[in-house]
């Protein structure tokens, strides 16, 4: 099942994988021919790891003409994040506007 | 650390649990879409050329417009997009937005979102990258469990 929080969490596992993200996170749509040069691996290697970023869903890919370009996908990041962070910031969030209603009533 | 560098097409994923059609009328039906896309109405025809609007709940004030370019329910939506809510993002040309609705196997829909056609307005570009994982994320939520992420 692709949308498994498995998937996102052992694909972020790997330094390579990360440091494949982050090349992304700094320019978006880029092509395997790319990504390769810039890391000390074979092109196979790279694919592997591509694979499965793309299963995790953390990378979406698009062809442009003959070219197969890479996004990065923080989506299922965001996932992660609302699940266990948004419900506290919420609380937080309506305690301060509960505050701000409060203090305004009282000036 | 890296730096974001404003990126003229992003392109954001999400897989739902939930039927085409489901997806379809939460991007486009108000009362879906004031539950996960910064409390505002989508307030549009979808038929080509009419506009695309994104018009704050409370206020009426329009946030976001744009015109429909095509409309395949419930296949494909595309639009193009500016930011009104920031005076900045508002004297930038427009950009397009793509919706893309892709059934897969097991009652799983993959919605893709598109926003291209940036080049030109990079404060729109900066504006919007971290708004479409957070109103994916809440599209996702709402028509999974019926409630929004907030409230």
């Amino acid at each position: 099942m692709k949308t498994d929080d498995d998937l996102v969490f052992r694909a972020l596992a790997d330094p390579t994988r990360r440091h494949l993200l982050d090349r992304l996170y700094e320019r978006d749509g880029r092509t395997l021919t790319e990504l390769e040069s810039e890391l000390e691996m074979t092109r196979f290697g790279v694919m592997k790891h591509l694979r499965l970023l793309e299963e995790a869903g953390l990378v979406v890919t698009r062809r442009e003409g003959r070219q197969k370009l890479h996004y990065l996908n923080p989506v299922p990041i965001r996932l992660i994040h609302d699940r266990w962070i948004d419900k506290y910031r919420e609380r937080q969030v309506s305690a301060l506007a509960n505050l701000k209603s409060e203090l305004e009533e009282t000036a | 650390m890296t730096t974001m560098t404003e990126q003229a097409t992003q392109v954001y994923s999400v897989f739902i649990r939930a039927t085409p059609e489901q997806v379809w009328d939460g991007i486009t039906k108000p009362e879906f879409t004031t539950r996960y896309f910064y409390g505002t109405k989508i307030d549009s025809t979808f038929e080509p050329a009419t506009p695309y609007l994104s018009v704050a709940a409370d206020g009426g004030e329009t946030l976001v417009d744009g015109e429909i370019i095509e409309s395949d329910p419930p296949r494909i939506l595309r639009h193009t997009w500016r930011s009104l809510f920031d005076d900045d993002t508002a004297a930038e040309p427009p950009s397009r937005v793509t919706w893309e609705i892709e059934p897969q196997e097991g009652g799983v829909t993959k919605l893709t979102v598109t926003h291209d056609q940036l080049e030109a307005s990079p404060k729109t570009a900066a504006g919007v990258a971290g708004g479409w994982s957070y109103v994916l994320s809440g599209l996702k939520t709402l028509l999974e469990t019926g409630e929004p992420l907030q409230g």
